[in-house]
Parts: C-alpha cells; sequence; structure tokens
C-alpha cells in the first residue's frame, strides 16, 4: 500500500517532465525556424544598412575593423538614413506607396466584406465551393496572373476589344500603367486575404445574436450596424494588415502595371539593389519600410491589449 | 381517449375573458420533416404557461413561431386578437429569453438591457430609468458596468432576463430559462422567475425539457409529442389525471400492469390483472365495457407499503418481497418484486429520525401492497 503511494507522484512528476520537454521540443521548432530564416536576415540587412558603398565584392564596408595597433573599432554609417530624408524622393514614395496600399485595402474591404458574409450565409454545400472559388487563384503563379492582367488592361487588350466591339468607345482607353491598374492588380491579388479572416470571423458569429436583436425589436439594417459590424471589427483589422502590409512594399504589380508612372517603394528598392548597386541605402528603405509598418500595428497591437485589460 | 375522473374541480383560467395568445392550425414542416403538427393552443393573460417535452419534439420551433424566428408553413397566431403570423420579429409585441442568453458581447451589462428601448426610440432619461428600475429587481445594479464575459452564468441569465422584460412586452418567451444552470441555482431560480412573472404581470411561455421545472413554475403545462399536444393542464391536473399513458409515464413515474375489465357497477371498476391472478378495484369516472383490455396505473407514493397484513377488507393487496431500497434522505423508494414476478416501486417517507424506524422493510422482507380505489387511474389502448 504505502509502496504504491510512494510510486504515484513518482510516476507523475515523470510523466510530466517528460511532456514538459516534448512542450519545449514543440516550440522550439517554429522558434528556430523563426530564428534563422526570419530574425538573422533582418540582422544582417540591418548591419548592412549602417555600412558604406564600396565598389567591391560584397559591394559594402565591414561595420568592425581592426587597427594596426590592435584596437577593435566599428564604424556606423547614418548616411544612409539621413540621405533618405533628405532625397525627396523618398519620402514621396513612401507616402504614395502608403496612400495606394491604403486606398485598395479599403478597397478589398468593401469588396471582401459582402463576399464573406454571403459565403457564411449560403448553404454549407455551396459554401465549400465558394470557399474553393476564393483560394482557386493560389493554384496558379502570381507572376503569371499580373501578365494576364496585362493581356486585360493593354491597348489592344481584352477589355478594350471589348469595349470597342460594344460600341461603347471609339479610342481604347488607357487602362495600362496608371495607378487606376495597380488598384486593380492590388486588389485582385490580394482579395482572398481580406476575405478569408472575415470569412472565419464571421462564421463564429452566434446566429442567435441577430435573432435577440432582431426580436429587441431592431430592423436588419440597425442589427448590422449595432451588432455584426462591431462584432466582425478583429476580422476587418486581420485581413486589413495582411492586406495593407505586403500591398506597401509590393514590387510587381507597380512594375508591371503601373510602368514608370507609379512610385512605390518596392520599386526604388529593387533599383537600389540592381541598378545602383548601392546595398547599404537600398537596406536602409527596408529598415524604414519595416518601421513603417511595424509602428502602427505595434501602437494598435497596445491599445487593443489595453482595452482587454479594461 | 381520456378515462380520468372529471368529478374534481380544478382552477383553470378564467374562460371568460378572450385568451392573449391564440394559436390556429399551426404546421411547420423542414423538407420532409414536421416540427409542428397542427397546433391549436389558447394562452391568457397573466398565465405562466409551460410547453414540456423531449428535445425534438417541436416544442422550441412553435416558440420560435411564436417569437417570429420562424414562419408557419400553414396556421396563424393571434397576440391580443391582432394577427402576428406574418410580422417580423421586429414588429411583435413579444420578447424572447434565449437558451444560450445571446447577450451582445461587445456591450456592457446595461447597454445590452438598454438594447430594445433604444430601438423603440425611448428618450435619454426615461430609457436609464427604465433600465436602472429592471437591473434593480434582478439586483444586478453593481455590474451594470460588466460585460458578460465577466458575469456568472447565473448572473447572465439575468441580464438575458432583464433585456427581454424592459420592453414591456405583452408575451415573454422563455427557451429552456433555467437549463444552463446547476441544480441548486436552478431550484433557487424557479422560484425568482414566478416572483418576477408575478411583479410584472407579464405572460410568460417557458419551454422546458424538464417536467419538476414545468410543474414548479406554470400555472398550465401542454405536454409536447411528435409536434402535437398531448395533454394541456395544471400540474395536478397532468399529475393526478393524465389522459394516457405516455403522460403518466412521462410526468413523474408509475407502476403499469397490463388487464381486462371484468365488472363496471357505477363508477367503481373490477379488474382482472392476469398477471397476478387478482382482482382489483378501480374508482373510474366512466363506464368501461366488460372484457375491455386496460392499463392499471398507481404512482408509487399512493402505494401503502407495510410488514403486517393490512385487514382482509382492503382492496388491493399485493404481497412481494423487497428487492431493493433506494434512500433518498426525504423518502426511501422500495423496488418490491411480487409474486407475479413484476417489480413495483413504491415510495415512503422517512418521518422519523429513529435510526429502526427509518425503513419499514428491509432488503428481503416480506412486504405488504395496498392502495385506494381511488388512488389509481385507467387507461384504455
Amino acid at each position: 500500500m504505502r509502496r504504491s503511494m510512494y510510486s504515484y507522484p513518482l510516476a507523475k512528476g515523470w510523466v510530466q517532465k517528460i511532456s514538459t520537454s516534448w512542450r519545449n521540443v514543440m516550440i522550439a521548432i517554429p522558434f528556430f525556424w523563426l530564428l534563422v530564416f526570419f530574425l538573422a536576415p533582418f540582422l544582417i540587412v540591418l548591419k548592412i544598412s549602417f555600412a558604406e558603398s564600396l565598389i567591391a565584392s560584397p559591394p559594402f564596408s565591414s561595420l568592425l575593423e581592426i587597427l594596426d595597433d590592435g584596437t577593435l573599432i566599428m564604424r556606423l554609417a547614418y548616411e544612409n538614413y539621413s540621405y533618405l530624408w533628405e532625397d525627396p524622393l523618398y519620402v514621396r514614395t513612401y507616402l504614395n506607396s502608403i496612400r495606394i496600399s491604403t486606398i485598395s485595402t479599403i478597397l478589398c474591404l468593401l469588396i471582401g466584406y459582402p463576399m464573406a458574409y454571403a459565403i457564411v450565409r449560403s448553404p454549407s454545400t455551396t459554401r465549400f465551393v465558394l470557399l474553393m472559388l476564393i483560394i482557386l487563384p493560389f493554384w496558379s503563379s502570381f507572376l503569371l496572373r499580373v501578365y494576364a492582367w496585362m493581356g486585360l488592361l493593354a491597348d489592344q487588350g481584352t477589355i478594350n476589344n471589348i469595349l470597342i466591339w460594344l460600341g461603347l468607345i471609339d479610342r481604347p482607353l488607357r487602362l495600362m500603367y496608371s495607378e487606376l491598374a495597380v488598384h486593380i492588380g492590388i486588389v485582385y491579388s490580394y482579395l482572398p486575404f481580406m476575405i478569408l479572416p472575415l470569412y472565419a470571423n464571421m462564421e463564429k458569429l452566434d446566429d442567435s445574436l441577430i435573432e435577440a436583436s432582431a426580436d429587441l425589436g431592431a430592423r436588419p439594417i440597425m442589427t448590422f450596424l449595432t451588432v455584426t459590424l462591431p462584432l466582425t471589427v478583429p476580422g476587418m483589422v486581420a485581413g486589413s494588415l495582411l492586406v495593407f502590409i505586403p500591398a506597401t512594399g509590393e514590387f510587381v504589380i507597380p512594375d508591371l502595371l503601373g510602368g514608370g508612372n507609379v512610385l512605390m517603394i518596392g520599386r526604388v528598392l529593387y533599383n537600389e539593389f540592381n541598378a545602383n548597386h548601392d546595398w547599404p541605402v537600398a537596406s536602409a528603405v527596408a529598415i524604414m519600410l519595416l518601421l513603417v509598418l511595424v509602428i502602427p500595428m505595434m501602437i494598435y497591437q497596445h491599445s487593443q491589449s489595453k482595452q482587454a485589460g479594461n | 381517449m381520456s378515462h380520468g375522473a372529471n368529478h374534481m374541480t380544478q382552477s383553470e383560467p378564467n374562460r371568460r375573458s378572450e385568451p392573449l395568445i391564440k394559436v390556429k392550425g399551426i404546421v411547420k414542416n423542414f423538407g420532409a420533416f414536421t416540427a409542428v403538427d397542427n397546433v391549436d393552443l389558447e394562452i391568457y393573460r397573466g398565465e405562466l404557461f409551460s410547453i414540456l417535452g423531449a428535445s425534438g419534439c417541436g416544442k422550441t420551433t412553435l416558440l420560435r413561431i411564436l417569437a417570429g424566428l420562424e414562419s408557419p408553413s400553414s396556421g396563424t397566431v393571434f397576440v391580443d386578437g391582432i394577427d402576428i403570423t406574418n410580422l417580423p420579429p421586429y414588429e411583435r409585441p413579444v420578447n424572447m429569453m434565449f437558451q444560450s442568453y445571446a447577450l451582445f458581447p461587445h456591450m456592457t451589462v446595461a447597454h445590452n438591457v438598454a438594447y430594445g428601448l433604444k430601438r423603440d426610440g425611448v428618450a435619454k432619461p426615461e430609457l436609464w430609468k427604465r433600465v436602472d428600475e429592471i437591473l434593480d429587481m434582478v439586483e444586478l445594479s453593481d455590474l451594470s458596468k460588466r460585460k458578460p464575459h465577466q458575469l456568472s452564468g447565473g448572473q447572465r441569465q439575468r441580464v438575458a432576463l432583464a433585456r427581454a422584460l424592459v420592453k414591456q412586452p405583452k408575451v415573454l418567451l422563455l427557451d429552456e430559462p433555467l437549463a444552463a444552470l446547476d441544480k441548486r441555482l436552478r431550484e433557487q431560480t424557479q422560484f425568482e422567475l414566478m416572483r418576477i412573472q408575478e411583479q410584472v404581470g407579464v405572460t410568460f411561455v417557458v419551454v422546458t425539457h424538464d417536467q419538476g421545472e414545468a410543474m414548479t413554475l406554470s400555472d398550465r403545462i401542454a405536454v409536447m409529442d411528435c409536434g402535437r399536444f398531448v395533454q394541456i393542464g395544471s400540474p395536478s391536473r397532468l399529475y393526478e389525471f393524465p389522459k394516457n399513458r405516455f403522460i403518466a409515464s412521462f410526468i413523474g413515474s408509475v407502476n403499469m400492469l397490463a388487464g381486462q375489465v371484468v365488472r363496471c357497477d357505477g363508477t367503481l371498476c373490477t379488474i382482472y390483472i392476469p398477471s397476478h391472478d387478482s382482482h382489483f378495484e378501480v374508482e373510474h369516472g366512466e363506464y368501461l365495457d366488460k372484457g375491455a383490455a386496460i392499463w392499471l396505473a398507481v404512482r408509487p407514493e399512493k402505494i401503502r407499503i407495510s410488514q403486517t397484513s393490512p385487514t382482509s377488507d382492503m382492496p388491493n393487496q399485493i404481497l412481494g418481497i423487497v428487492d431493493d431500497i433506494a434512500y433518498t434522505g426525504n423518502m426511501s423508494t422500495y423496488r418490491v418484486r411480487t409474486e407475479a414476478g413484476d417489480v413495483l416501486e413504491v415510495t415512503h417517507p422517512n418521518q422519523s429520525r429513529a435510526k429502526d424506524s427509518q425503513l419499514v422493510a428491509d432488503w428481503g422482507d416480506t412486504a405488504h401492497l395496498c392502495w385506494a380505489p381511488s388512488d389509481a387511474v385507467l387507461f384504455s389502448e
């Protein structure tokens, strides 16, 4: 009797030890992944952004240097960052990128919200098909889909041909290489990233809340404004971030559909790396882009957690 | 077919007044499945009316039809003489308390309660006065600034009740109002609900699967099965004068013996039970044909149990052996195996604390059972 009583907590202790060590392993794997493939590249870019540009291989100076007398010195070049500030091109491009991706995000929200709502409200068999249709474009290459839009929007493209054939216009509309084309490209490419979080959010919404609202005297439009809309804010925020963040740094869409007419930071970054071969400035551009995107997000998160705490 | 004695007067609602709710020929089909099958119902002003039934019997569907959350396949619903069958929920003088409570998670208790009044366009000072009053009544004034997730189950239930009552509806519909509470709280809340109903005077229609809850709460109960009402009446009427075997076994427990009518002499019928090879006397309200197959039903608490033989002039005697005793504190349930081999359930109150007198018979003891002719019920079928 006594023996079994003693062996019990011992066995329990072992089981606990094994399960906690397994838990640590499971957490360590994604942690390691992030460390190697996200944090390390980020630190390298951060390092390069403080270096000086050289005509060499690699094309930047080393931060650490050992002098002849054996002392170790660290040289940090802030010029790359101040250069971003001094040349109005960069500030203008940042602001333009944010403006374009803000408009595109709002368009995605306006289009995606009713679509997500309709999918949630449809019968379960149709719902699956509709969700598959939303995800379907991912089966083909992103680049290919943007090229397809070039075919649609070009002066001799499908849209213009149809409009001329219908007799609505005499001359082709200038659709390509405009901000409109960039908006079309971004909204088309990133719409699923808006719809899916909204769908996940709306699906969890309890139907009885809508019924309770109607029962208490609210017309459908009032129920939408006072119950559905506030309760889908988390989905709207998640979807908007998923669209806004990659859209701001987008390179392919402004390059292919906007041409030289639409300045976005992704293109500037590409040019600094490839055309100018100025890796330190390009790195500074990348770090600044990260700060521009991360700081508002952190402020939002902070206010959210403060609100949840109250 | 009813064979209940009808000589006992029942406290039925005032029949002279018009019913507040009148349901006529309501049918609700979901595809090939008929959830509610041609139901008629009249509920009077100020009543606490329960619809009782097992899950899937159509009771919740009927309640949702009253609320306007479901539209009937056919039939009409009148409230206060007005046909509301085609009115949307937001135009009905009816409010509902949902089984899940359906409190708005993004609003405080006070704003949840104020929601209905705001939709009605009640002016601010009047609105908050009414919210305060109703929160006072359900004793939640201190928690008015909390969000639903910061409340206990019982508190949430009271918020849901306050929210549905604050608009002073003509009818309050309650879908399993106590199902989510634990047993102790449920019993307390039953009386709390009755107190509030008396205070506000609103007609309550409660849907429940719990027969004890329905018995405690209600003025009248409608027992529902397979989309139809089986019997509508006061709790005591349903218990003492069940219409058929279904009602008798659904409400409370009952012992059933199959037999046939030997003689019917005015109100007193003699029944032969073949399995016991003996005759039983039952005081029955109606004449029954000789030879008719019949079920004799007697409630466990109506049977007297003792170790000594009752005087021989007492009718309806059965001899048996105590098979099992379930002690529940206030009473004991004896399972007595009769000579015929069937088991009868008998309950006996534990009126004394003395150890020896606690049990009228012990395991394996011989027990004499008997009941008065007026305490059994007969069912044909």
